[in-house]
């Protein structure tokens, strides 16, 4: 493996784990539900960049196709998990009310 | 003023997060391994059934995330209706917004179809086309049709549970004519992944725009009215 | 040609983080989730880049797309019921 794709996926890898963080912070700091839920997604988005990062084998040769495949049913998972709270926060604001 | 909690112990705990993650991150990469997955799993795409590596991984080689992550998706949908019916909906489109969703959900639907056949060899799937046929849903849904195009729930219910089904019957086949739980026979794989993926692809474009309303669907006699 | 490359990644990369910055610090909803699928759409681009083109399709039309969709819709009754508890304060994000 040469230095220039090691590189690359230290670069991207290292932006994963800093949009992780990001999230990770908001997540705790802001109180609004919707934000809470858009931090998580950047989190699960920052993992998901990590994994494709790690799967990167340089400009010309194949990548990893197992990671791919777990970001790819990750990614369905999270948009079900976004509706679900995103139905639980509906339920709570009409019972508040 | 100083919060001690909000600007000393989190941020610290993060930074400290973050140092052990890249440490982790950079062993993990520059170390040497033995045979890697990825070597392993590309040597045997060509026995697959389908020259796409990632497709063959999701349907082949772990076939079993993908049949439990589509329970996930029927699961979390499941919990949506268990949570009361859904809104109103919004207003019936205007004619040239009308006439634009007239024109481009068929063409998400055709483009539904070729993504899910070009998955065998290209980019593309199951779960890009059932997002292609859930956007068609969205599309539907914002231009005023109240159900978004899905069917009445009783016709629905089938619908959503047809991709962990048709999976899981499949898989249960197989155990049972002697190959083991979603271990394909060699000259059926192409197939048997192109009948779990159509299923697959009906299945979480129904849910995906069933989770875009957002509750249980309106029934039929009100649909026609508010129509 | 190597440069180039890195200095491409290079600007990719502080976008994407910059993108995730913005989204996470502003305050109105609907900005947010604005920003959010922006940020997307670019992970999306960045994916493409590191030869996952599977994966740029699924988070355009999921990531960004449905989950945007989906956001807009909770934004949307997030500003209604800010502006109905704030009547007359003068919001500029009142429908």
């Amino acid at each position: 493996m040469t230095s220039h794709v090691l590189g690359t996926q230290l670069l991207y890898g290292g932006s994963g784990i800093l949009l992780v963080l990001l999230g990770l912070w908001s997540f705790l700091v802001h109180a609004p539900l919707l934000r809470k839920l858009i931090a998580i997604n950047v989190m699960g988005a920052g993992v998901f960049h990590l994994l494709v990062a790690i799967a990167y084998r340089g400009i010309d040769t194949p990548p990893d196709p197992v990671p791919h495949a777990l970001v790819l049913t990750g990614i369905v998972v999270a948009v079900s998990a976004t509706a679900l709270a995103l139905a639980f926060g509906k339920r709570l604001d009409r019972d508040g009310d | 003023m100083i919060r001690p909690l909000e600007h000393i112990v989190i941020p610290s705990g993060l930074i400290a997060l973050g140092g052990l993650l890249g440490w982790s991150l950079f062993l993990a990469i520059t170390g040497e391994t033995g045979d890697r997955l990825a070597e392993i799993a590309l040597a045997r795409v060509p026995d697959s059934g389908v020259s796409n590596p990632v497709t063959s991984v999701l349907l082949n080689f772990r076939a079993y995330d993908t049949l439990l992550e589509l329970a996930v998706l029927l699961t979390a949908l499941l919990g949506i209706w268990s949570l009361g019916a859904a809104g109103p909906g919004f207003q019936k489109a205007a004619s040239v917004l009308e006439g634009m969703v007239a024109g481009f959900v068929p063409l998400l639907i055709l483009s539904a179809g070729y993504m899910l056949w070009v998955g065998a060899y290209a980019p593309g799937g199951a779960f890009q086309a059932g997002a292609l046929l859930g956007a068609a849903g969205v599309m539907l849904a914002l231009a005023g049709h109240r159900n978004a195009g899905l069917p009445s729930e009783d016709r629905l219910r089938p619908l959503v549970a047809l991709g962990v089904f048709v999976f899981a019957i499949t898989g249960v086949l197989l155990a049972v004519v002697g190959g083991g739980f979603l271990t394909y026979p060699a000259g059926l794989a192409k197939w048997l992944i192109l009948i779990i993926e159509t299923a697959a692809t009906l299945s979480i474009g129904a849910t995906l725009a069933a989770a875009y309303l957002g509750g249980r669907p309106a029934p039929e006699h009100a649909t026609r009215e508010s129509a | 040609m190597n440069l180039l490359l890195a200095l491409f990644d290079l600007l990719l990369t502080l976008t994407l983080v910059g993108l995730a910055v913005v989204t996470l610090t502003s305050r109105e909803p609907r900005r947010a989730v604005i920003l959010f699928i922006a940020f997307g759409l670019l992970l999306a681009l960045v994916w493409a880049r590191l030869r996952a083109p599977d994966l740029a399709l699924a988070e355009a039309a999921i990531g960004a797309g449905l989950s945007g969709a989906l956001m807009l819709a909770a934004a949307r009754r997030a500003s209604d019921r800010n502006s109905v508890s704030t009547e007359g304060s003068n919001r500029e994000d009142a429908p």
